[in-house]
């Protein structure tokens, strides 16, 4: 890589970068405001749903069990209403009783039995011998003789089987008995087993104490801790409120429980579920705003590289042309100082010349006298004068030339005989061809038809490949040659051939480019060929290469006999120079 | 009416390149041509009021009043005379320029010196034709 095009990868690189950043940065921003927005709002809004959902859910399933519970009190506190001890204490009556209501309500009641102050079941029905069984032990025996109605929590009792009992309170002469029916646990606990929510949600009950009152087939349930804050915080709460609350469980899952309090906030429905589970429909909606998110990132970085190298290359293009346009002036400007240099060296040596000239020829005026007639050495003196007139007379020719080399610094176009351009350069780039050791041939058409075109900048071009050619040879020696032919009215062709070393055809395609050199540093700009393309283009014609590795390399230019107008490209340059 | 034989022609030589000027006035004398040397336009002009001349030979390029200045003023002074300019400059667009003010005729330095004559003649001819 060589120094320009480090420095110019110094000076895009960071321009491109700056680009991506700033088209990232200006895309990005609004999205990620705008989509945290949305999502945080969806979030919330989809969080109280989910809230609300649950907390209607265990309303509804609250009042159900609330009636469920209110209903078998009422049955039972229907019996002892509606029957005397009496009856009430004899089994078979229960029996008939049990029966009755089992017909009514299914198998909700399992047993019935009427347990005296003293504890004991003097009648039962249902399918345990409990007949005379003393419960005076038992946990729900002192509540039940202190309330009209009583509803225990659930115990394995003397059955060791999970239940629990509705109590309803009598006096008998002033001594109080209680007709006690025991609720089918398998019945109680459908109404709650039934409360399915998503993949993890279920319902259960729980007490004051912490224990379960339903089945939860063995999955996890609220943690201590949490219960406890529960009933604490049910204490300033009526019946009617339901409380949800999020707790991380001992595995570090979210769970949401919603609860509410049921049997004079003695008991407490909870709806348990996967905090995940439950916002599954959300985190699926986040899950594609983010995906949509990704994707909108990648469409946004990839257009800011798609963006970025088409500006640079644009940028990139733009400078470039801009760097061969002031080349180009530059090297107008150069033969516009050489114009002026030119026509200063003639005129200053113009003068002295012709004084040299004109004394040279007084004395010739002299020596047409008498006294020198007869001198022997006459015939010397007038040859040496002759020569020095001749003398005069070709430097003269030479500043001539370079005068109107001068004259044509420019770009305007004109009719030019090619033919004489081509004279001209040649005679000017002999004495570095002689240097060399390069010769120039030149093979010149006859009536070559005279074309439209600016002289400056065709001799520009026959300059620059004759140079090339020059150079090409290096010092070694050679033989240019320089032809021109017609192949039709319309078209002027010329070439410019050496027989050097030739252009490796790897390098051959990229001869034209701009900054393309294979001259040592600071020997080429690697713009003169490019600037003769252009020229040949602005012409309307055509500039080609062929070269051999070896035999040598020949650059042929066609010209179209009327040249479109040129633009005003070259104003700039035109200006510069002012004979 | 003189003749050209006779007659020698009277030339005023304008140029402030000294040594050239008096060289040519000797090449001149010889030449039956009697040049007025002048070596800068001011001069030109007094000698112009001075003395009458046939022909006028003027440098373009001089210190102080250029060529074309003094061709103007001469041009004025005496239309008929007719000026030969020279340059050293050996630019066409001035001694176009020096054309349309009225100048006889345009010769580049180093010229050929039959040459120089046969203009001055020409001239000299056409001068006294237009008088």
């Amino acid at each position: 890589m060589n120094p320009k095009d480090i420095a110019r990868k110094a000076y895009y690189h960071p321009l491109r970068r700056n680009i991506i950043l700033i088209i990232i940065f200006v895309s990005f921003i609004p999205l990620i405001v705008v989509s945290s927005g949305i999502l945080f709002q969806m979030h919330t809004i989809y969080q109280e749903k989910v809230r609300m959902h649950l907390e209607t859910l265990v309303k509804k399933h609250k009042q159900n069990i609330d009636h469920f519970l209110v209903e078998r009190q009422n049955n039972i506190a229907f019996l002892v209403d509606e029957y005397t001890y009496d009856h009430l204490s004899k089994s078979e009556n229960l029996a008939a009783l049990l029966h009755k209501l089992q017909g009514t309500y299914g198998r909700v009641f399992s047993d019935i039995g009427v347990v005296r102050a003293d504890g004991e079941q003097v009648s039962y029905a249902g399918p345990y011998l409990l007949e005379s069984a003393q419960y005076n032990d038992a946990e729900w025996f002192q509540a039940a003789f202190q309330a009209d109605t009583y509803t225990s929590d659930v115990f394995l009792g003397l059955r060791g089987f999970p239940h629990f009992i509705v109590t309803a309170r009598r006096f008998e002469n002033g001594q109080p008995w209680i007709l006690r029916a025991t609720v089918d646990f398998l019945a109680f606990n459908d109404v709650v087993e039934n409360i399915q929510l998503g993949q993890t949600g279920f319902a259960y009950i729980i007490n004051q104490t912490g224990a379960l009152q339903t089945r939860t087939a063995g999955r996890p349930v609220l943690e201590g801790r949490t219960y406890q804050e529960l009933f604490r915080e049910s204490d300033r709460l009526s019946e009617e409120d339901i409380l949800s609350v999020i707790r991380q469980d001992s595995s570090g899952s979210e769970l949401i429980y919603v609860a509410g309090m049921l049997k004079d906030n003695h008991w407490a429905l909870i709806l348990q579920q996967d905090k995940r589970d439950a916002y599954q429909d959300l985190n699926r909606t986040r899950n594609i705003a983010i995906l949509v998110f990704g994707l909108g990132g990648i469409a946004i970085i990839t257009m800011a590289l798609v963006l970025s190298r088409g500006m640079i290359t644009r940028i990139a293009s733009a400078d470039q042309e801009k760097e061969i346009m002031s080349q180009q002036i530059i090297e107008s400007g150069h033969l516009a100082s050489l114009g002026e240099l030119a026509a200063g060296i003639a005129h200053e040596i113009n003068n002295p010349v012709a004084i040299m000239v004109e004394e040279a020829g007084w004395i010739e005026d002299l020596l047409e006298d008498e006294a020198f007639r007869e001198s022997e050495s006459l015939e010397e003196f007038k040859r040496a004068l002759a020569q020095i007139r001749k003398q005069g007379i070709r430097a003269r020719d030479i500043t001539h030339k370079l005068l109107s080399f001068a004259r044509r610094s420019d770009s305007r176009v004109d009719q030019v005989d090619v033919n004489d351009l081509i004279k001209e350069v040649v005679s000017l780039s002999a004495q570095q061809a002689k240097y060399n050791n390069v010769e120039i041939d030149t093979r010149l058409l006859e009536r070559l038809s005279a074309i439209r075109a600016s002289q400056t900048e065709l001799q520009q071009v026959l300059f620059n490949l004759i140079n090339n050619a020059i150079d090409a040879l290096d010092k070694q020696g050679g033989t240019i040659e320089v032809k021109t032919w017609q192949s039709s009215h319309s078209e002027v062709r010329f070439h410019v051939r050496d027989d050097g070393p030739g252009i490796p055809e790897a390098n051959l395609h990229r001869i034209f480019e701009p900054f393309y050199t294979t001259k040592p540093v600071g020997k080429g700009t690697g713009l003169g060929l490019s600037i003769c393309y252009g020229i040949i283009n602005k012409m309307g014609g055509d500039i080609v290469v062929s070269s051999k590795v070896g035999e040598g390399t020949c650059f042929e230019v066609r010209l179209p006999v009327n040249a479109p107008e040129p633009s005003n490209e070259n104003a700039a340059a035109d200006k510069s120079y002012k004979p | 009416m003189n003749s050209i034989a006779n007659e020698p022609i009277r030339l005023l030589l304008i140029d402030d390149e000294e040594d050239f000027v008096r060289v040519l006035t000797k090449r001149m004398a010889r030449r039956h041509i009697e040049a007025t040397p002048a070596f800068s336009g001011t001069e030109a002009l007094q000698r112009m009021r001075q003395g009458d001349f046939d022909v006028a030979m003027l440098d373009l390029k001089m210190e102080g009043m250029d060529g074309i200045e003094v061709l103007k003023i001469l041009k004025k002074m005496v239309p008929e005379l007719p000026i030969i300019m020279l340059t050293g400059h050996g630019c066409q667009v001035s001694a176009k320029d020096a054309m349309a003010n009225g100048a006889f005729d345009y010769l580049s330095k180093p010229y050929d010196f039959e040459d120089l004559l046969e203009k001055i003649r020409e001239a000299h001819r056409s001068g006294k034709d237009a008088r």
